[in-house]
């Protein structure tokens, strides 16, 4: 049924008793064309696309717990693609623009908000590199404004500008960088997926790969053995346990990033500003809560909770940034598992296994991907080859020495 | 005004009056009294607006879990949101304001929402404003946002400290009602170390507020022994006004202290609160049981209150709840708040039980409604009135406060933080606490017992389990006998049929049975999907009173029992904790530590201007008099030193002594290019590279003795460094005999630069420093002439004659005093970092602007020293990559503008000339660029794609992020002296 | 679990003295080894969940790097060894 003001206006005067499920519950057919293991924002959107723009339509999306129950569901929901190197930036502005069409194309308001994003500079460096990196964005289009103290201070004037340990210098603005409700996110594409014919089976996980002759023939599952043509794997954060199904070898570690809601407040933060001498980044929900987080716990975790530490030192950052904040309250942290890569970018690619497809690595950046992630995921499992804007995120590029280190810190997970 | 304070009883000194407001107007209330309580006395039950339909709301509870009555406390940079006027304690003075309402909390435009709740069900945005969708960003979602939040924060400088603690402990109690008391006695007489948490002002928990008798005497009394022994024990700790928010791995607990909340004047000498993190051996949770509220018609009007905390209202803090209280209830709790009201002289209207019968002793002349149930309210701004029903009749019954009762749930929130589910008990009816290992046990009413002296007796029964697991033998303490005790058995009753108006299960985010309902019916089943969907939850008390009502109600939509849809994920934190708790003094300017050179006197007095560089300040340039800009005085400070001399202060390089025998071999593996036969006496610019064949810092290493080497690091990677070698040292190659100690705080370190360098030194030192005695990349021990040992280094990076001269620290400002005064006659002036990077671009040197992570030896034009003859060293087999020696790698070369006049900024790209801007047609970066006074011009180095074939090509210096194109030559990146001739002076 | 780490030339420390450097398991190959030996020394990694050996560094006490072996979806710690210790015991493996 297609959402709208009149549907509400409609279903309303009916008592609200109308609605239609957002997706069906089907059952496992014995058979699909496409698995996709994975009903994150990004397997889910696999999915939709793969439906919506290249007409596979027998595809069963398979999730071990709710639709949206991993890190799609368990983010700081910024979107944004103010990205230096050439092997991200392309791919994460097909993701933006695929995002300002989105609620229209899948008929789902998730609260695509552009309210744009200040990366704050302390020093003459930062200042460079984010003019390095601001003019790449405009090179290929994307807008990029670089901004003096006081272009700042009018745009956020209860940042700390007179008593900072690093004062603030100014800012790369992306003025179409914004966020994202992200649950809608899941649910839109669920939605929409479901409507073109996917099977969407929650509470199924996938315990193993059948392989036959060097190819995947199906997956065993909690529910039992499901065939497929051509198995795609978006699994972040179980990414190797999934993986070693298939005895893939990767290059990821897990780790845990811890996130932050405050109490509902009046609106104050009305962008999404990251702090340049530390890794702070905040923004406020349409609800009012203010969103933000720091650095991951650096320690190896499968366990969807993080560390006091980290919880003191996102807070230190923060009071340091906004000392507005110190008496507000925090109400919440979560802790979101993810696949750290070793150069810090994704991985969407065939493997060894020729049709046996992986999505991973996305690290702490995957929500603002999971349109262009599923669009070239898709692109990737429909067509046999790789979708231009996702060209330089190969698997072998670690052996062939063309990583994309967007930070700069090579082969150690926990840096990036 | 009514008052409905009662003549006598309560905790709270009738003596001690005290003035407060809320939103200018002016009330009275007592010491011991919370703001809920003195503003309950004063007839003011309307508290606060619900978030959503902006509901007229009051109290719920008389305790932490209050959803409703949510107050600004304070005013000015002290104002505190959301503040929960259940918990605040009163002080003279106290300014409330109430939230989320416009114009008054009276009259609220904002319920208007209220009439259009129809069409505002649960996630009723996701499904429209979507057209046009130009209108999200610039209408709806603006509307939505000035709608949503609830209170405002000051955004304010915050005038109070804060601070951090460890705190270490036998045994943590947390919760200090009738079991916590009984485990910290049982656990204090035995004499561990006890720490007894409550995040309430006044120990004693439910003892508070009960009616029966402990020991033979009132429970209160009871609790204050309990509290006085507790006093007196040195091996235990009370810590009052302290919630345990948080419970980590390896029994540590995060708690927070509200050291002066409660203060009408802070003093300055104490924070404002206190981050505690205790480690515990053992932890017993004694935080009791939340009363579950009834759902039905109605059920968020002021005045509907649980029952219990009704009784607190009303035994705590002598405090009636209202006039005419009813009652409804599922079990015992009802009817002792019933006989409670009765015994104070309150009238009671009725109490209609759900029961169809029970054994609750009925109070003398209140009606009993059995087997009935409420499914309206009257009333707005209180409720005037309930309609019950029973059999199918309908009866008006007048009260002004409704006390319910709809059974208990056991406060387990912190046992559930690190993914142990609670366990649903059907005999219970209730989620119980999980088994996390001994540890961490829960004990009384967290433990799902329900009686008073079950309680009394879990205390210190749990307290005798942990005494014995540490190891003590102590005679089990008796437990006091109590009398009058009702029977707190219940039925269970999720949700009361027939309602006229919303039931809600969520009173904050307005959470109604028929957004629940709603969510079943579009699919959103699984409980996580529920919350998300409906916000039931998510609300400022995290589900506190309504999650366990929605996982029985979502059950029975569905039929089945409320352990198959479990609940939600528990996490940090219990409630709310400030920003400013959790940052403690890591703030404004002490958000990190500064770092000073031993020259930063000396630099100060010479006139430096400073610069934050990571943690240090260093001297960024020295400007005298006359000079209007910054560039002044730095073009002034490199002709200077390209003609004189000038001194700079470099300590803040990363300093690394390495000893041993195996120091030589420790450093060729260490560095890309051959330390292997570095001769003693002389130093050597090194390559270090990561494992993955990237640079990864530059410096140098000088040879003191056999087995004795200095290391020169990047101020930047100066830690890294270090961690790099103990790495490489302790995990590869733990057979060499080499150690390492930081001494970059040790030595006050300069350089001398320029022609006039080695006349200046000369008088300084008393070595013989001449070219043949003391070449370039000399490095040894000199004295200076007075005596002091130093070292010396002859290194450049500026490309002139230089020496850098380190000092033991203490003696970095009268050293660089000296040679100052003597090279005055020669010109010799004092420069900063500024123009040190002058001078290192216009000799092509690069720093981390150019080895940004990502680059090769190769790259910057330093692959001759990769010394591939060399067995190993790190970095050395991945650095053959084919993407790492492709042809077509940015690298290193300089740039120089066509017309003189034109600058050059670093983070410009480059094009070809005359190509369309475009990622297709990018080319490079300028990686730094500067005014070279030398040159008269801008000049650049920047990488360029196969940069190195493209010398004297023409290129377009493109800036679309400033606004300018500057056209350039491609040419080699040193500037200054290329064939190295001032070197070698 | 990472609160707390014992670490045998210090004591007992909280996770605050310590940084973390990554998988204790990967072992540098010899110079002379396969270029895919090299390839899975530097980037691939084994990742299991449960288990898992990861080197500590004691930046705030003995600045020894210690191997800590812990549970990673529980964080309870098994035991702590310094890396000259386990790589000696790897030596003899």
């Amino acid at each position: 049924m297609r959402y709208s003001a009149y549907s509400i206006f409609k279903e309303a005067l009916s008592g609200n008793r109308m609605w239609k499920p957002a997706w069906r519950e089907p059952q496992p057919k014995p058979h699909y064309d496409v698995i996709i293991v994975g009903g994150g924002g990004h397997g889910l959107a696999t999915a939709y696309y793969l439906a919506k723009e290249f007409g596979i339509t027998n595809v069963a999306v398979l999730e071990k717990g709710y639709l949206g129950s991993g890190n799609v569901g368990r983010n700081t929901t910024i979107i944004r693609s103010n990205y230096l190197l050439e092997g991200n930036n392309p791919f994460y502005e097909f993701s933006l623009k695929l995002w300002e069409g989105l609620e229209r194309d899948f008929n789902y308001n998730a609260m695509v908000s552009q309210r744009g994003m200040l990366n704050l500079f302390h020093s003459d460096g930062q200042r460079d590199h984010y003019a390095r990196k601001g003019n790449g964005m405009r090179l290929h289009g994307v807008d990029a404004e670089l901004l003096d103290r006081e272009q700042v201070r009018r745009k956020a004037p209860y940042l700390n500008f007179d008593h900072a340990r690093f004062p603030i210098m100014g800012a790369l603005y992306q003025k179409r960088a914004g966020t994202v409700r992200h649950d809608a996110v899941a649910w839109g594409y669920g939605r929409g997926a479901d409507a073109h014919g996917v099977d969407l089976i929650q509470h199924c996980e996938v315990t193993g790969i059948r392989r036959e002759n060097g190819l995947v023939v199906g997956v065993e599952t909690t529910r039992g053995f499901i065939g497929c043509n051509k198995l795609a794997l978006a699994a972040a954060g179980n990414t190797t346990t999934v993986g070693r199904m298939a005895d893939l070898e990767l290059p990821i570690e897990t780790h845990v990033l811890q996130a932050f809601v405050s109490e509902g407040l009046k609106p104050v933060v009305d962008h999404v500003i990251t702090y340049g001498a530390g890794h702070f980044y905040i923004s406020q929900s349409d609800k009012g809560g203010l969103v933000f987080g720091a650095e991951i716990d650096f320690y190896s975790s499968y366990a969807q909770r993080g560390n006091l530490q980290t919880v003191e030192h996102t807070m230190e950052e923060g009071v340091s940034l906004i000392p507005g904040l110190s008496r507000a309250k925090v109400l919440r942290s979560w802790g979101g598992v993810m696949d750290m890569s070793m150069d810090g970018s994704p991985i969407i690619d065939r493997t060894p296994i020729d049709n046996l497809y992986l999505n991973c690595g996305w690290c702490y950046g995957g929500f603002k991907a999971t349109p262009a992630s599923g669009f070239c995921f898709a692109h990737l499992i429909a067509k046999n080859e790789t979708h231009h804007v996702s060209r330089f995120m190969r698997l072998d590029r670690f052996e062939r020495g063309y990583t994309i280190d967007e930070a700069g810190r090579g082969p150690q997970p926990n840096l990036h | 005004m009514t008052s409905y304070r009662l003549g006598s009883g309560g905790a709270i000194d009738r003596g001690q009056s005290l003035n407060f407001t809320l939103d200018g107007r002016t009330y009275k209330g007592f010491e011991g009294d919370t703001l809920a309580s003195a503003l309950l006395a004063n007839d003011q039950m309307l508290m606060a607006r619900s978030f959503k339909y902006h509901r007229p709301r009051g109290v719920l509870t008389a305790g932490s879990a209050e959803p409703n009555a949510l107050m600004t406390i304070g005013s000015g940079a002290r104002a505190e949101p959301n503040a929960r006027a259940t918990v605040v304690e009163l002080y003279n003075g106290l300014a409330a304001a109430s939230q989320n309402r416009w114009p008054s909390l009276k009259h609220d435009f904002g319920a208007v929402n209220d009439l259009f709740s129809p069409f505002l069900g649960a996630g009723f945005y996701y499904k429209t404003f979507m057209w046009p969708g130009v209108l999200w960003e610039k209408l709806y979602e603006p509307l939505i946002r000035r709608a949503a939040g609830l209170g405002k924060v000051t955004m304010q400088a915050d005038p109070d400290r804060y601070e951090k603690s460890w705190a270490h402990c036998d045994l943590l109690v947390i919760g200090a009602g009738p079991t916590g008391l009984m485990a910290a006695l049982a656990a204090g007489r035995a004499g561990i170390r006890v720490i007894l948490a409550d995040e309430g002002f006044r120990f004693g928990g439910s003892l508070l507020s009960e009616s029966a008798a402990v020991g033979g005497q009132p429970a209160a009394e009871f609790a204050a022994e309990v509290v006085e022994e507790l006093a007196t024990l040195p091996n235990v700790t009370l810590m009052p006004r302290t919630t345990v928010f948080g419970w980590y791995d390896d029994m540590v607990f995060g708690a927070v202290e509200r050291v002066q909340k409660h203060v009408a004047s802070p003093s300055s000498d104490l924070p404002m609160e206190r981050l505690w993190r205790v480690v515990a051996k053992r932890a017993i949770l004694a935080t009791g049981a939340e009363e579950r509220p009834l759902v039905f018609g109605g059920n968020d009007k002021p005045g509907v209150m649980t029952a219990g905390a009704a009784r607190t209202y009303l035994n705590r803090y002598g405090v009636a709840v209202g006039g005419k209280v009813a009652v409804f209830t599922n079990g015992g709790s009802g009817y002792r708040t019933a006989a409670d009201l009765l015994a104070q002289g309150v009238d009671v209207t009725a109490i209609i039980d759900a029961r169809p019968q029970s054994a609750d002793p009925v109070p003398d002349g209140i009606r009993i409604i059995r087997n009935g149930s409420v499914i309206a309210t009257k009333g707005r701004h209180r409720i005037e009135g309930l309609i019950a029903e029973r059999s199918g009749f309908e009866e008006v019954i007048g009260c002004d406060a409704l006390a319910v009762s709809g059974g208990w749930s056991p406060i387990v929130h912190l046992m559930c933080q690190r993914g142990a589910k609670p366990v649903w008990s059907d005999g219970k009816q209730a989620f119980l606490a999980p088994d996390v290992g001994g540890a961490f046990v829960a004990a009384g009413s967290a433990a799902g017992q329900a009686s008073l002296g079950d309680c009394l007796k879990d205390g210190s029964a749990k307290a005798h389990a942990a005494l014995d697991a540490l190891g003590r033998l102590v005679r089990s303490l008796e437990t006091p006998e109590v009398e009058g005790e009702y029977d707190p058995s219940f039925a269970p009753l999720w949700y009361v049929p027939g309602a006229r108006d919303k039931a809600f299960v969520d009173f904050q985010n307005d959470v109604h049975v028929g957004d629940l309902g709603l969510a079943q019916r579009e699919g959103f089943r699984h409980i996580e999907h529920t919350k998300r969907y409906t916000t039931a939850g998510m609300a400022t008390d995290q589900g506190k009173l309504g999650n366990v009502n929605t996982a029985g109600i979502v059950a029975g939509m569905r039929g089945v029992s409320p352990a198959e849809i479990g609940t939600t994920t528990f996490r940090p934190f219990y409630t709310p904790v400030s920003f400013g708790a959790l940052a403690g003094t890591a703030r404004a300017e002490h958000a990190a530590p500064v770092r000073t050179s031993p020259l930063h006197s000396w630099a100060r007095k010479n006139g430096a201007t400073f610069v934050e560089s990571g943690l240090w300040y260093r001297s960024a340039w020295f400007p005298r008099e006359g000079e209007k800009t910054w560039r002044e005085s730095v073009d002034r400070e490199v002709l200077n030193v390209r003609a004189n001399a000038g001194l700079c202060d470099v300590s803040t390089l990363g300093k690394i002594e390495i000893f041993g025998r195996g120091a030589a071999e420790f450093l060729d593996r260490i560095y890309s290019n051959s330390f292997l036969k570095l001769p003693v006496g002389s130093a050597r610019y090194g390559l270090m590279l990561r494992e993955d064949g990237i640079v990864f810092d530059d410096g140098t290493a000088s040879r003191l003795s056999e087995t004795h080497y200095v290391m020169t690091t990047t101020t930047a990677f100066a830690a890294e460094v270090l961690a790099h070698l103990e790495f490489s040292a302790q995990t590869f190659w733990p057979e060499l005999d080499v150690r390492f100690v930081s001494s970059t705080d040790q030595w006050a370190q300069m350089s001398l630069a320029g022609p006039k360098a080695r006349i200046i030194m000369s008088r300084v030192v008393q070595d013989d420093i001449s070219d043949a005695a003391f070449p370039f990349l000399a490095a040894r021990e000199v004295t200076l002439r007075g005596g002091l040992k130093a070292r010396l280094f002859r290194i450049s990076f500026s490309g002139e004659l230089a020496y850098e001269l380190a000092v033991p620290a203490g003696y970095g400002e009268a050293v660089a005093d000296a040679i100052m005064d003597a090279g005055h006659e020669e010109g010799i002036c004092a420069y900063g970092v500024e123009a040190l990077n002058v001078l290192r671009v216009e000799k092509g040197h690069v720093t981390h602007n150019e080895l940004d992570g990502r680059t090769t030896a190769d790259d910057v034009g330093l692959g001759r020293m990769m010394a591939m003859q060399k067995p190993d060293f790190i970095g050395k087999r991945l650095s053959t990559r084919f993407g790492l020696t492709a042809a077509d790698r940015l690298q290193l070369v300089g740039l120089k503008p066509i017309e003189a006049d034109k600058e050059i900024k670093a983070g410009a790209h480059l094009l070809k000339d005359g190509a369309k801007p475009s990622l297709a047609n990018d080319q490079g970066f300028v990686s730094s660029a500067c005014f070279s006074p030398t040159s008269g011009h801008f000049i650049a180095l920047a990488m360029l794609k196969s940069g190195r074939e493209r010398l004297g090509e023409r290129i377009m210096v493109w800036d679309g992020l400033r606004g300018s194109d500057v056209l350039c030559e491609v040419c080699p990146s040193v500037f200054v002296d290329p064939e190295n001739s001032k070197l070698h002076l | 679990m990472a609160s707390l780490i014992t670490c045998p030339h210090c004591g007992t420390r909280p996770k605050e003295e310590f940084s973390i450097r990554g998988a204790a398991a990967p072992k540098r190959p010899s110079p002379t080894a396969k270029d895919e030996t090299w390839h899975a020394y530097v980037y691939v990694r084994d990742n299991p969940k449960g288990r898992y050996k990861e080197y500590w560094h004691h930046v705030a006490g003995c600045r020894r790097f210690l191997v800590v072996e812990r549970d990673n979806l529980t964080h309870e710690v098994f035991g702590v060894t310094d890396a000259s210790e386990f790589k000696r015991a790897g030596a003899a493996e």
